[in-house]
């Protein structure tokens, strides 16, 4: 059969008009590509526009086209554009093609003349692969209204109120002993100082006890299944050694239990807690976990003091981990990040200067219910500093550790000052190399912070050393740095050094992306589907990222973040069915000899093999089209719908320009 | 009535004479082929001169069984030849069907290959002196054939009717295609669509290897001699030994595997494979237990010549080709 194939070129203003003679590209595919099908060859200025589209729509009832290739920009922005003009016109969506000459072709080119043929290439490979594409179907499979929040910070929590308020199921997953997250740890906000646990507590509360929301702390995603709308979740509930159901979290345990432990996740390693603990008052669950490795009883066989003494008898010694599976329609990873270790930055002496602290340190220092209750001191606990510096960009804005800027630092640096000055009036520095106070009200706290007194020096600190130089720096810690509005170098003597680190990618991030199917950038982030317009949403359709897991951000922007993802959740769980792209990889199973190449590889456990009758079997219910097994079966027994052989042989030979003359002239 | 055979013909290009040896290997079937026809043409079982094939009218022979690529002009000139006067051509073996061994030189330009034949190390060529293509002696001007820059497989140069791939092929299948094709002389058969492969099967080596296979994670490539013994009830791959079966086209009876070497893919791509090297490398490195570039990197680095492990046979036919110094090559 001859397909009729309409051409049709995009200016897209002169996003590609500008470097390429599209008017020529028109001309030329009516011409040289006539023998292929092609009937009709336009140029249009926007074809994405209502008109350019109708101008397709118009020719597909006309003029009969049975194919259609849009020269415009990457299918990702408007293949579905297009594809829903053909479907208007009553053409299988699937028939129309996208040949890519903007990003591909305009944005990296200048030559005209360079450009202008290639896109003559790229059009030629489209049309010869349209010719082989096949019309396809759409599959629509119902969505679980059930939601999965990994991640039970702020972002987390805000997430799984906002959709178990709509009346749908959520389960929060959290990795430690309670939600909370890094805000549990502050001790003030910026810019208003809102005591950060007065502000996040009735949030945690509100998050564990409502009846939408299946908490799950001391718990991890260990396996994620299947596709947007039918996840299946393998969570690994670790043991807790204290039963929930009997628990009634009156802390008697973790009174009587005779084992000191530094607390090194929710102290910073500034206090203790017991073996059995919770990690603050107010957590959420308020269940004691226990910790194994640190239990007496575990570790020499006797002392049970918390089994003794628990009124519930609820310490239970033989818990196992459980493996729960939970079926879930949309998956928001809300996981957060990790503070830089300020121990890489050798030279300013944390770890080795006992005078230098991090910033978290510092959040627990000034914290009411902190080590010290809220008495900033130094590390031998009783003396108060009379001079603090605080280093900004710790690990961030640096070659050596990470390029990005970690946003909240310069906002937590002065939080620090203004915490330092009020609590005990020492003189306080503030080393910065710019000053980012954006948003809403934070530049006003930084001209407050300025009129406080605090110091400001502009330039990166060199070396944070106790090696004294002159009298009166001895017995103290020196900042030697730059200054780089005065124009010369400095050293200042102080009796406490902060450095405000900055964020990193959770250390397993990469491998918690894989496990879901999302990726990271090249600094460990995960990556949002469009930087500017989908900011919550990622490549793998049902997969949502909020808070510092997308990216380093201050707690407004993660609530808010948190808020969009699940409103876009709320908006695929609406829908009740989710369509679903239909490729679909099958195998032929005459060309296939049972190798088993395949097996391990499915992402979505689509793939099955058949001892019988040795062949492998692809359930097309699971299998997402993704193409992994395609690329891999040595045989090339297994083909993807839409990717055929056929399809990707006939594009190399229109852009190789092999189909100019019909075949044997 | 004097019955007439039907001609037959067979050639070697660029090739071993092993293809040769294989329809000798067919024992008594050979016979057959003496008895249902009349072989007109084999330079390396009777005397032929070009002449004699030059002077016969076009699409007289009615089966030609051509082994070799085409590397030089005189290949290049029998292949037409033989193209214009057989009615049906068959590639036959590897050569002839995908480049093989030869073929591998397509990874070098041509004066290289000249220059490693007469003037290494190995070659006692004080003189240096050089083949060349022409050379005028009293009795008048003697030519020798010219090198062409890549070996090319037959169906690059001329249409091909048939594929018989192997290296060589094996006898039985040899002698299943010469008693399809009297079968079809007597009426009793068709013949496949123009252009099949014939002498397969239709899956790959895999299909007919009878060793166990499991899901594969290979954290480590060895050779097979570095594994002492394999263990012989276990697919070679998954014991870490490069093996070409899973890609390749069945019709050997998976010899190789079943002595217990691994498959080097004499016998072609599978039906659905078009860049067979390109497909081994993509389900190798599918099956990589290794997460770290470092450590992926460092499995890679147990197959010592990739090439050649890929591309061993195909590399002419493949579409690569050949590298780029070699097209450049004058």
């Amino acid at each position: 059969m001859t397909e009729k194939i309409g051409v049709y070129v995009c200016h897209c203003g002169s996003n590609i008009a500008g470097v390429v003679d599209v008017e020529d590209v028109a001309k030329w595919a009516a011409e040289k590509l006539g023998h292929q099908g092609v009937v009709i060859a336009r140029d249009y200025k926007f074809m994405c526009s209502s008109l350019g589209q109708e101008l397709i729509e118009k020719d597909i009832k006309e003029l009969g086209l049975t194919r259609v290739v849009v020269a415009a920009c990457s299918p990702h922005l408007h293949e579905k554009t297009f594809r829903i003009a053909a479907q208007n016109a009553g053409l299988n969506p699937y028939l129309v093609e996208l040949a890519s000459i903007r990003e591909q072709v305009s944005w990296v080119h200048t030559d005209k003349a360079v450009a202008t043929a290639k896109s003559k290439a790229v059009v030629s490979g489209a049309v010869s692969r349209v010719i082989e594409n096949a019309p396809l179907e759409e599959i629509k499979v119902p969505i679980n209204p059930n939601t999965l929040v990994v991640g039970g910070g702020i972002a987390g929590i805000q997430s799984a109120l906002e959709i178990a308020n709509a009346g749908f199921h959520v389960y929060l997953v959290e990795r430690e002993p309670s939600i909370g997250g890094h805000m549990a740890q502050f001790d003030k906000t910026f810019p208003t100082l809102d005591c950060s646990a007065c502000i996040l507590t009735p949030r945690m509360v509100e998050a564990g006890t409502h009846p939408n929301i299946t908490l799950l702390t001391w718990s991890e995603v260990v396996n994620v299944a299947g596709y947007v709308g039918n996840f299946n979740v393998t969570i690994k509930k670790k043991a807790r050694f204290v039963n929930e159901e009997l628990c009634t979290g009156c802390g008697i345990c973790q009174e009587k239990c005779p084992k000191k432990v530094i607390d090194d996740v929710y102290e910073a390693g500034l206090g203790y807690r017991k073996a059995v603990y919770t990690p603050f008052a107010q957590a959420v669950p308020n269940y004691p976990v226990m910790d194994k490795e640190n239990c007496i009883y575990f570790e020499k066989g006797t002392c049970k003091a918390c089994e003794k003494f628990c009124p519930t008898n609820a310490i239970d010694f033989n818990q196992q981990d459980q493996l729960l599976n939970v079926e879930v329609g949309n998956i928001i990873l809300a996981t957060g990040y990790d503070l830089f270790d300020a121990r890489r930055v050798s030279n300013y002496g944390y770890g080795r200067l006992p005078n230098v602290f991090t910033s978290l340190e510092f959040e627990r220092l000034s914290n009411a219910a902190g080590p010290t209750n809220g008495n900033i001191v130094l590390r031998d606990g009783k003396t108060m500093p009379k001079s603090v510096g605080i280093i900004h960009c710790v690990g961030s804005r640096d070659r050596n550790f990470n390029n990005y800027c970690s946003v909240i630092c310069c906002m937590q640096g002065l939080k620090f000052a203004h915490l330092v000055h009020e609590r005990t009036g020492a003189t306080v520095y503030n080393f910065y190399i710019d000053m980012r106070t954006a948003y809403k009200a934070y530049d006003e706290f930084y001209q407050r912070v300025l009129e406080e007194g605090t110091l400001f020096v502009r330039g990166k600190v060199a070396e944070v050393t106790d090696a004294a130089r002159y009298s009166n720096e001895r017995g103290k810690l020196i900042v030697q740095t730059e200054d780089t509005l005065a124009g010369k170098q400095r050293r200042i003597p102080v009796d406490m050094v902060i450095l405000s680190s900055g964020l990193q990618p959770r250390h397993d991030a990469k491998e918690v992306g894989k496990m879901f199917g999302i990726s990271c950038s090249t600094d460990g982030w995960f990556t949002e589907k469009h930087p500017k317009l989908d900011p919550v949403a990622t490549m793998t359709e049902g997969i949502y990222i909020v808070g510092c897991a997308q990216g380093p951000k201050d707690i407004p922007s993660s609530v808010a973040q948190g808020a969009a993802a699940s409103a876009r959740v709320l908006d695929k769980i609406l829908q009740r069915e989710v369509a679903l792209e239909p490729i679909k990889a099958t195998v032929n199973k005459e060309m296939c000899s049972g190798c088993r190449i395949c097996n391990g590889l499915c992402p979505f456990n689509a793939i099955a093999f058949i001892a019988d009758d040795n062949v492998s079997e692809i359930n097309p219910a699971l299998c997402q089209g993704c193409g992994t097994c395609v690329a891999a079966c040595p045989a090339g027994a297994i083909s993807g719908t839409g990717f055929s052989n056929e399809q990707i042989n006939a594009q190399i030979d229109g852009l190789l320009m092999k189909n100019l003359e019909p075949v044997g002239a | 009535m004097t019955h007439v055979k039907p001609k037959f013909a067979m050639y070697w290009a660029a090739s071993c004479g092993g293809c040769e040896i294989a329809v000798l290997n067919t024992h008594e079937k050979i016979l057959d082929v003496d008895a249902n026809f009349d072989v007109v043409f084999w330079p390396v079982a009777m005397d032929a001169k070009y002449k004699d094939v030059e002077a016969m009218e076009d699409g007289s022979i009615l089966l030609t069984l051509f082994n070799g690529g085409i590397r030089n002009d005189e290949n290049e000139h029998i292949a037409k030849l033989l193209r214009q006067k057989s009615k049906i051509l068959v590639a036959f073996g590897s050569c002839a069907c995908e480049g093989c061994i030869p073929g591998l030189a397509n990874l070098s330009p041509v004066g290289e290959i000249v220059h490693t034949a007469f003037n290494t190390i190995s070659t006692d060529n004080p003189h240096e002196i050089y083949p060349r293509t022409s050379y005028d002696v009293p009795e008048g001007e003697l030519h020798i054939p010219k090198l062409e820059k890549t070996l090319r497989p037959l169906d690059h140069v001329v249409d091909v009717d048939y594929f018989m791939p192997g290296c060589p092929p094996e006898s039985h299948q040899i002698a299943a295609v010469l008693d399809l094709v009297i079968d079809v002389l007597h009426g009793r058969a068709t013949l496949p669509p123009k252009g099949s492969t014939i002498g397969v099967g239709n899956s790959t080596v895999c299909d007919e290897c009878p060793r166990a296979r499991n899901v594969k994670a290979i954290k480590e490539f060895k050779r097979i001699q570095d594994i002492a013994p394999a263990d012989p009830d276990l697919c070679l791959l998954e014991q870490g030994i490069p093996c070409n079966g899973p890609a390749t086209c069945s019709g050997c009876n998976a010899r190789c595997p079943q002595a217990g070497a691994q498959c080097i893919g004499c016998y072609g791509p599978a039906q659905g494979v078009t860049d067979y090297g390109a497909r081994l490398i993509t389900a190798f490195a599918s099956v990589i237990d290794a997460k770290e570039p470092e450590e992926i990197d460092r499995i890679l680095d147990g197959i010592p010549d990739p090439t050649g492990q890929m591309y061993r046979f195909s590399l002419p036919a493949s579409p690569l080709k050949a590298n780029r110094e070699a097209f450049k090559a004058k």
